[in-house]
């Protein structure tokens, strides 16, 4: 296993990922099996912890991979190759856009963009909020009551206490809570 | 020298910032669309609500995951190359510190009944944060016919992706919406009227 390998794999999943993580893991597989990284059962494992850890997917799986293959040197080496092509594009389309964000026309596509990742955003907390209401087509009571209870909480503590509650907080009252309720 | 005092000081706060955030990114990019938003824009000011929606456009179409995107960004914005450079190892490194540990220590880490109560309670938060990211452009949008129309209909399309066996890409849907917002402005610039 050459780090040369694991930094020009990485570069790849980096490069044409886009849409975040979820609509990335087809790519990513692609990578890893060709590569004999890790087999499809190892995959779904890795992809499973990485959603339970803080973190892109692609970042989760970089790390683990390049860990597992070249210890510390492949984990920097993966990492650093993951993360160097979404840096390098915002670093110089930012030198762009900062000149060209003026423009009408420019404008006028932003506003057109703005509106349809609303709506994909949009789109996907429905999707979230329902896959976690409801386990095998079946309401998830627990689920539902957990979830308003949480969703009160945070828009309801501006409008009560004068002062924001973060959505960092709000995660980790979350944790607290999934422990309480569901046992350790 | 006052002033490479300051600049060390917003390097180190950039880093700690993103640090913090990278530690509590769960659940794909949109979830943390709230976090960077109440972090940067309502408790900073690093940057401002409506480059808040450009960075979310142009993460939400380059490469690479939103997380990466949102640090490198403010981090620029703020402090140049250096701060960009901060910004993204401060957001990187919580993940990458964990995720180590875990291939080096932790075979049977999903086995771990404590963790897996405590994701079921934080998947139930990111709903509710993707929720709140989504509210808030919807709120600055301007209320005009075509963002209008063209919010609901990428809803429209998204819902029905999701809730059943249809495949459209994102990417597609963007495209579609640049294409004809532009269309509409040139339509409206022929037509001599003040878009």
């Amino acid at each position: 296993m050459s780090l040369l390998e694991l930094f020009l794999g990485f570069l790849r999943v980096g490069c044409f990922s886009f849409g975040g993580g979820y609509a990335s893991v087809a790519l990513i597989r692609e990578v890893v099996l060709s590569h004999g990284w890790l087999t499809e059962e190892g995959l779904s494992y890795v992809i499973a912890v990485s959603e339970s850890t803080p973190g892109p997917i692609m970042v989760n799986l970089a790390t683990y991979i390049g860990s597992t293959q070249a210890g510390v040197p492949g984990a920097l080496v993966a990492t650093f190759a993951v993360v160097l092509p979404a840096f390098l594009i915002i670093l110089a389309l930012m030198a762009v856009l900062r000149r060209f964000v003026e423009n009408p026309w420019v404008r006028a596509a932003l506003t057109g963009l703005k509106a349809c990742v609303a709506g994909l955003i949009l789109a996907t907390a429905a999707d979230l909020l329902a896959a976690n209401c409801f386990a095998e087509q079946r309401p998830d009571f627990l689920a539902l009551g957990l979830t308003l209870a949480l969703g009160a909480l945070y828009f309801g503590f501006k409008p009560l206490f004068k002062k924001k509650l973060s959505p960092i907080a709000l995660i980790a009252i979350a944790a607290v809570l999934g422990i309480v309720v569901y046992g350790v | 020298m006052v002033k490479r005092m300051k600049k060390r000081k917003l390097l180190w706060q950039l880093f700690s910032v993103f640090f913090k955030i990278g530690l509590f990114t769960f659940g794909g990019g949109y979830a943390m669309i709230s976090i960077i938003e109440d972090a940067c824009v309502d408790r900073r000011g690093w940057i401002t609500k409506e480059e808040m929606d450009e960075l979310v456009v142009v993460a939400e179409s380059t490469p690479g995951p939103i997380a990466i995107n949102c640090a490198t960004f403010v981090g620029a914005r703020q402090g140049g190359f250096p701060g960009a450079a901060v910004a993204t190892l401060g957001i990187v490194l919580p993940s990458f510190l964990v995720i180590f540990a875990i291939s080096r220590f932790l075979d049977r880490f999903l086995e771990i009944r404590a963790v897996a109560s405590a994701f079921k309670g934080v998947k139930l938060a990111v709903g509710v944060l993707v929720l709140d990211a989504g509210l808030r452009m919807l709120r600055r949008m301007p209320k005009k016919p075509l963002p209008v129309i063209i919010l609901a209909v990428t809803l429209a399309l998204m819902l029905l992706v999701n809730f059943t066996a249809l495949r459209l890409s994102s990417v597609v849907l963007l495209l579609a919406a640049a294409a004809l917002s532009l269309a509409v402005f040139a339509a409206k610039k022929r037509g001599g009227e003040k878009p």
